[in-house]
């Protein structure tokens, strides 16, 4: 076989899609340097240096308790909301350290949203459940916010199946159409990076591949770190893979360089399946 | 084969990609062959060194082939019909790129056999030249159109090229046999007609990976074959020789 | 096929199956006892209370008539009602209701959300807890210290206070239960979106424990309802209309309380109507709250 390049050679115009395996990296929209951990004394995260590039996804993966979604949960400072767990390091993000105390919580977390595991629709209706979040930071007019839910929505792949009942409650929708609701609500507030924790581990098949579908086409606008254990899922979603294994990121790469020839004998190990 | 489309727009779209750089491989290659049959039968030198310079595309492709379906089967982990079209288009690259090969030899030999005035005519080679051509033709009209039956019917006739060689094959030993002069261009010609040949079985080659990409199960093991060159004895010419 | 007629397993170490079998006939044995025992237990419990709300309607239905509704306590022979007992008892729980609930959801909100493991949010249970089982009489006899003295006098005030206090531990524990049922990543996909503390809790968690929430106010309701000794101490009752808090305040318990043990017949019917209304009130409060929860659940 000859030697694995990450270049498409002798080719001029980029194929959407196809571009992905040309490993062409953007500039990082977030780079964190330097980034410690700790649930009260346990140090959970290592010495972490990662850039996330902008409006492209970032894939982590890594076996069970390895500190990806920990990562996950400090860049949108989630972890503020339990006493005893803290992160050291920096976080930059517009030339500002994001982990630094002085920081306005709420307008970070608009600015960086986060999409949890298991589906969360709010007890609410389906359009209460995305203004929610708009009338957190903006006072819209009536008509200004039925053109956001609708622009949420759509952009969420979701129109289509809810717009005759956006009265009725958000609890009536399947899993699947949920967690879509749960990325419209979170786009919605219009963030700059989207944060996936697992979207996708408690669902079906189908409804996986409307996700991964739905992730391709968000990455035109949003940054977008997506959290998996399911290291195919970041073969087939992720331009930039970053491989955890007990809190410390082992190795970074572009998706087709970490799937093809890793360059570390653990990722090697973890993607094969010859442990973890 | 593939009628809907797949949910990812972008896996669709890299599939579709590599049809169209297979059917790319395919249009060179058997523009080769038809300058190479040119060069033979019109002695066109000009048409013979566009044959050699087409080569190193075809090998380009060739590897650019194989390094987008690695990355594919890494990063899409395609099952199914996708998996049998990512792996033929790996071995087919493989034929298409001896194909090439082939013709870019019969061009070479073509360039030597031009200083020669033959006294016999070419018609045999020429109508074993046209008939590799349609099947050539046929094959990758049905890599383009991922296409079984066109698949089997290159898969059947490989028989009549076989039998041609057979007939050429006695001819030109007849030919040597009546005079040592005529040695050394009927041994050019018995190396272009084997050529030809090998064109015409590794056509065949990628009308069997065709075939089991598309259905999914291969054709029987034993291809018709008519080429019994392997066997042929011309006894000795009896216009005596010392 | 029984766990002891099937073909012993061909594999590891053999069954004794005799031996199974005779254990397996004991323990069909115990299983029948028990089952007897089980349901002999419910039909007690069942004839109890059937013959409890037999009584009552036996003896109360017969008094029932629209002057009950109408017309005011009046000294016995003069074909008197409970009109002031009712709308006593609906004006004491109300206002106690009104009282209690939101000092309980706060307090309730406070362990849920706040509080966590501290040392001021485990008193606070505790104490709570405690206050939930208290006997009503010292309940009221605590507001007479420190409310009817003061005044110089009984008042509805005074009861409906005294009500409240019994409102506020039901409310605390159902609120916090109902709170701490809701999933950690509910609140952390509105914290997710920039939703400071309280708005978290108040248009995420009280929507989606209202249900629960409302169930224990209604349970609440049901129990003061039907509270006589707090309220011997402090709205007292009182034979007139009046609808004055600083006064006195006739209450449907009390009422039922003075008239059972008199001498005079119409009184004892009223009696019996008083405890019909009450009972068969709160049943229905009860059922309705019940069917709420299993909903909700």
């Amino acid at each position: 076989m000859s030697a694995m390049t990450n270049d498409i050679p002798g080719h001029a115009a980029p194929v959407p899609g196809v571009t992905r395996a040309a490993a062409q990296l953007n500039r990082p929209r977030i780079s964190i340097r330097t980034l410690d951990f700790y649930y009260g004394s346990n140090r959970a995260l290592k010495n972490i240096n990662l850039d996330l590039p902008e409006r492209q996804v970032t894939g982590m993966i890594g076996p069970s308790g390895c500190g990806k979604s920990t990562l996950l949960r400090v860049l949108n400072r989630m972890y503020d909301l339990y006493p005893g767990q803290r992160a050291t390091g920096e976080v930059m993000m517009d030339e500002e350290n994001i982990i630094a105390p002085h920081i306005d919580l709420n307008a970070l977390r608009a600015r960086i949203g986060m999409v949890f595991q298991k589906p969360t629709p709010f007890p609410m209706s389906i359009r209460d459940n995305i203004a929610f979040g708009v009338r957190l930071h903006e006072r819209l007019s009536t008509s200004a916010m039925e053109e956001r839910v609708e622009w949420s929505l759509t952009r969420g792949a979701l129109w289509g199946e809810v717009k005759d009942r956006l009265n009725t409650s958000a609890l009536g929708l399947s899993g699947g159409q949920q967690q879509r609701l749960c990325i419209a609500r979170t786009i919605a507030v219009r963030p700059e990076v989207i944060l996936l924790d697992e979207p996708t581990s408690a669902l079906d098949p189908i409804s996986t591949l409307k996700i991964e579908e739905l992730i391709d086409d968000l990455k035109r606008d949003f940054t977008i770190a997506l959290v998996t254990h399911n290291m195919q899922q970041a073969a087939r979603v992720a331009d930039q893979v970053g491989f955890f294994y007990l809190g410390e990121l082992v190795e970074v790469s572009s998706a087709a360089q970490m799937f093809t020839a890793p360059k570390e004998r653990r990722t090697q190990d973890y993607i094969t399946g010859r442990f973890g | 084969m593939a009628d809907e489309p797949h949910l990812i727009k972008s896996f669709e779209q890299e599939l579709r990609r590599l049809r169209d750089m297979m059917t790319e491989m395919g249009g060179i290659v058997e523009n080769q062959v038809a300058l190479a049959a040119v060069a033979i039968l019109d002695r066109d030198s000009t048409s013979a060194s566009r044959v050699v310079e087409e080569d190193p595309r075809v090998d380009a492709l060739e590897r650019e082939v194989e390094q987008f379906v690695i990355r594919m089967l890494a990063l899409r982990q395609p099952v199914a019909g996708d998996l049998r079209q990512a792996v033929a288009a790996l071995k087919m690259t493989v034929d298409l790129e001896r194909i090439g090969d082939y013709a870019a030899n019969v061009a070479k030999r073509s360039i030597v056999l031009a200083q020669f005035t033959l006294p016999y005519s070419l018609a045999g080679l020429g109508h074993m030249a046209r008939l590799v051509q349609e099947n050539l033709k046929l094959t990758v009209d049905a890599i383009g159109d991922n296409d079984a039956d066109k698949a089997m019917q290159v898969w059947r006739s490989d028989l009549m090229v076989d039998d041609i060689y057979t007939v050429i094959f006695r001819e030109l030993i007849t030919y040597m046999m009546e005079d040592p002069r005529n040695i050394t261009p009927c041994t050019h010609l018995l190396f272009i007609a084997k050529n030809l040949e090998r064109i015409g079985d590794h056509a065949t080659n990628i009308a069997e990976t065709i075939y089991y990409a598309v259905k999914g199960e291969s054709l029987p093991d034993a291809r018709p074959k008519g080429d019994s060159s392997a066997y042929a004895m011309v006894p000795p010419s009896r216009t005596g020789e010392s | 096929m029984s766990a002891t007629t099937s073909t012993p397993a061909q594999y590891g170490p053999q069954k004794d199956l005799a031996v199974a079998r005779v254990l397996g006939r004991r323990r069909k044995r115990v299983n029948f006892l028990s089952k007897i025992l089980c349901v002999a237990a419910t039909l007690i419990g069942l004839l109890l209370l059937a013959s409890i709300l037999i009584t009552l309607l036996y003896l109360g239905v017969g008094g029932l008539s629209l002057s009950v509704f109408t017309s005011m306590t009046k000294p016995p022979g003069s074909n008197g009602g409970l009109l002031n007992a009712i709308v006593g008892t609906l004006i004491q729980t109300a206002i106690g209701t009104a009282i209690g609930t939101p000092l309980g959801m706060m307090a309730g909100t406070y362990l849920a959300e706040y509080g966590g493991g501290s040392v001021l949010s485990n008193v606070v249970r505790f104490v709570s807890d405690v206050l939930l089982s208290a006997p009503s009489i010292l309940i009221g006899l605590f507001i007479y210290e420190i409310l009817v003295v003061p005044m110089g006098g009984f008042s509805g005030i005074a009861g409906s206070l005294a009500l409240a206090i019994i409102v506020i531990p039901i409310v605390v524990r159902t609120t916090e239960d109902m709170l701490r049922l809701i999933p950690v990543s509910l609140r952390e996909a509105a914290a997710g979106l920039g939703a400071p503390r309280w708005k978290v809790i108040v248009f995420v968690c009280y929507r989606a424990a209202l249900d629960g929430i409302m169930t224990g106010v209604l349970l609440a309701v049901a129990r003061i309802a039907g509270e006589t000794a707090p309220l011997l101490f402090t709205s007292l009752g009182n034979l007139n209309w009046s609808l004055s808090l600083t006064k006195p305040m006739s209450s449907l318990p009390v009422t039922i309380y003075q008239y059972a043990g008199s001498a005079f017949n119409d009184w004892v019917q009223l009696a019996w109507v008083g405890a019909l209304l009450i009972t068969f009130g709160v049943l229905a409060i009860n059922i309705i709250a019940r069917t709420l929860l299993r909903n909700r659940g």
